[in-house]
């Protein structure tokens, strides 16, 4: 092989037209539309959580020092829902990926490999 | 209630016994040097120098992340920036958290699937091989060095806090010596030794990081508030400020600019560090690369959580002003923590932690750095792919020797500057010049080798001008305190013009435009493999597989 920084040895046999195969194949076009439905929203949705999170902290002090309890202040309330919402989301996504996503992504791989491994 | 403000006269000394420190340290040393060697055996192909064989377990993987996320920036920096600093050292953590999120949904599983061993063969994929990859390690190299140095310069202050080594001289030995221990680390264990030590970091981090909390929340009957009336107490005049955000950040509106451009930075710079891209292909399978970040993301979180109580108990237990009086200043927090709860064993513990910290740290970035330089450059860029994997490994090996010997040079040379700024510059790099072509090159078909040019090189070269022009460098006003400005160079040199310490806001969206203007305005046709890596990424046909060992 002489190009080391290529991985085409892991696959006997397949040629480009093994990945179209596949690319066209309607469980791979659900594959990618269940992907990318879940994640780029999701992605936004923490990104805007955060940036906002963010700017109340940057340009909201007296809000976000306002106590709630004892010397709890919101601040302090926002900035551990961030890590509420981060350990959320992570454990959402696992869910998501293993029920929805895995499942397909497995059969079209022992498809393709099936015979080779 | 709380009869330990005593130790405040001790803190303008070295405080604790530094042959307890050592000796501790060196115990460390010792059982991961066993370690490595053990892990030593089957060490031959590039597969197993540099992802371990492709052999860790999605909860080991993800041990050794935290191990290697977990500088001792986080761990000191954090806990003395709350410390002194109150509320907006805790907003750094958040930042380097949620980060993760980026790093989970978006690119660690499709990495695993496409690339073997570094950043660069997930850029080459489709695009033109040479240049891409040499501008990937170009962007990879300048990641790792700032991040290198800043980490050895640091290594330099907590040997003056914790071992009593106060002449400079004796300060470049210890450097030179845990430089030494690395590369011994890195030669001998590559990625899997790497990998254990890390692990074995990780856990006593992170447990005496616990230890530690629940003491001090002990202290207060588990009742958070009263901790941070205590802090708040301790902090005197502007002790109320350290709940609210605002303290360090709050001043003027260039301040409120600089924060946010550090957490764009932050956010977007974590699944670009080249050290953590890297860890993914240590595991077998995707699914692996998702355990490892679910993983990293609960002991990074839990972590964070920790040195919250860590920073506020220093501020309410120690004072913030005398930490800030302290050798090492913000970085002593933590230590000095150690010392007013468990005395000199706890603090023995704690400063062998953070020494260990560093260890591996370096150890982390330098096999990565080095994977870089003999895959990307040395293997696929001068020899064109024609060249024995043992080979490459040879050249991976003398590359990190090399790299070992200039963080030496340049942690002694840099040692006592203000450098800190250097995790920032690394982490608005990596946001910069790596996440972008990244998420264009796995996301984005029309994506070509013009628009990952462009912006690696743009976003690296922005970053490192902005930096070099901006306050850090440069033009800061003299501290009344200290007699000195806080920028790295003193009056009366002054070249600064760009106003804000951290380049994220400037340089991020920068790169993400240029990747895209460099990609419509190229005549490269998509190429065809464009849709053989997709497939790849989401199905994980083809996959690198673990090496049966």
């Amino acid at each position: 092989m002489s190009t080391v920084g290529r991985q085409d040895a892991q696959v006997p046999a397949a040629g480009g037209d093994v990945y179209e195969r596949v690319y066209a194949d309607p469980r791979y076009v659900e594959l990618r539309k269940r992907h990318r439905n879940f994640v780029f929203p999701l992605a936004g949705l923490f990104l805007g959580w955060y940036f906002l999170y963010v700017l109340m902290a940057d340009y909201a002090h007296d809000f976000m020092s306002t106590k709630v309890v004892g010397n709890i202040n919101i601040a302090l309330i926002f900035g551990l829902l961030q890590f509420v919402s981060t350990f959320a989301i992570t454990m959402w996504y696992v869910r998501f990926a293993d029920r929805k996503l895995d499942p397909l992504a497995d059969e079209l791989r022992n498809e393709v490999e099936g015979g080779a491994a | 209630m709380i009869s330990s403000r005593t130790i405040s006269a001790a803190a303008t000394e070295t405080i604790g016994e530094p042959i307890v420190n050592i000796g501790i340290f060196l115990l460390f040393v010792a059982v991961t040097l066993v370690i490595v060697f053990r892990a030593s055996r089957n060490n031959r192909t590039a597969a197993d120098y540099y992802a371990a064989g492709r052999s860790f377990t999605g909860p080991q993987n993800g041990t050794a992340i935290s191990g290697d996320y977990l500088s001792a920036a986080s761990f000191l920096g954090i806990a003395g920036a709350i410390a002194i600093n109150g509320y907006d050292g805790f907003l750094f953590s958040i930042g380097f958290l949620v980060a993760w999120l980026v790093a989970l949904l978006l690119v660690a599983e499709l990495m695993r699937n496409t690339a073997r061993f570094t950043m660069a063969d997930v850029l080459s994929f489709r695009l033109r091989e040479r240049p891409v990859r040499m501008a990937a390690a170009t962007s990879t190299l300048a990641v790792s060095f700032f991040y290198l140095l800043a980490q050895m310069a640091g290594a330099g202050g907590l040997v003056a806090l914790l071992l009593g080594v106060t002449d400079k001289a004796g300060q470049a030995l210890v450097i030179a010596v845990v430089g030494i221990i690395m590369i011994i680390y890195v030669l001998v264990g590559g990625m899997k030794g790497t990998t254990w030590v890390q692990i074995v970091k990780a856990a006593l981090l992170i447990t005496g990081a616990g230890i530690m909390t629940l003491w001090v929340l002990g202290k207060y009957g588990f009742n958070l508030s009263a901790l941070l009336g205590d802090a708040i107490a301790a902090g005197g005049e502007t002790g109320a400020a350290l709940i609210e955000p605002g303290k360090q950040y709050g001043a003027t509106g260039t301040s409120r600019l600089d924060f946010i451009s550090l957490s764009i930075a932050l956010v977007l710079g974590t699944a670009g560090l080249p050290h953590i891209l890297m860890r993914f292909y240590t595991v077998p399978t995707a699914k692996e690369a998702r355990r490892s970040v679910v993983w990293a993301i609960w002991l990074i979180g839990i972590f964070y959580l920790f040195t919250l109580v860590l920073g506020y108990g220093a501020a309410a237990l120690v004072g913030p002003e005398t930490i800030a009086a302290a050798p090492g200043a913000a970085n002593s927090a933590a230590p000095l923590l150690a010392f007013a709860l468990g005395g000199t064993l706890l603090l023995g513990f704690i400063a062998a932690v953070a020494f260990a910290t560093i260890l591996a740290v370096v150890a982390g970035l330098t096999i990565t750095a080095s994977a870089s330089f003999a895959h990307d450059v040395y293997a696929n860029v001068i020899k064109r792919g024609e060249v024995a994997p043992d080979a490459e490994v040879k050249v991976a090996r003398r590359t990190a020797v090399v790299i070992g010997v200039v963080a030496i040079g340049g942690g002694i040379l840099a040692n006592g500057q203000n450098i800190a700024f250097l995790v920032a510059l690394a982490f608005a790099v990596a946001a910069s010049a790596n996440l972008p072509t990244i998420l264009y090159s796995l996301f984005w078909k029309r994506f070509n080798t013009r628009g990952a040019l462009w912006s690696i090189y743009g976003g690296l070269i922005s970053c490192v001008t902005l930096i070099v022009f901006s306050p850090v460098v440069s033009g800061k006003p003299i501290s009344e305190a200290t007699g000195r400005s806080p920028s790295m160079l003193q009056p009366p040199i002054d070249f600064q013009w760009f106003p804000l310490d951290n380049p994220g806001l400037v340089s991020i969206p920068l790169a993400f435009f240029l990747g895209w203007l460099g990609s419509v305005t190229s005549k490269e046709p998509t190429s065809t493999r464009a849709i053989e890596m997709e497939v790849r990424a989401f199905t994980g046909i083809g996959a690198e597989k673990a090496t049966g060992h």
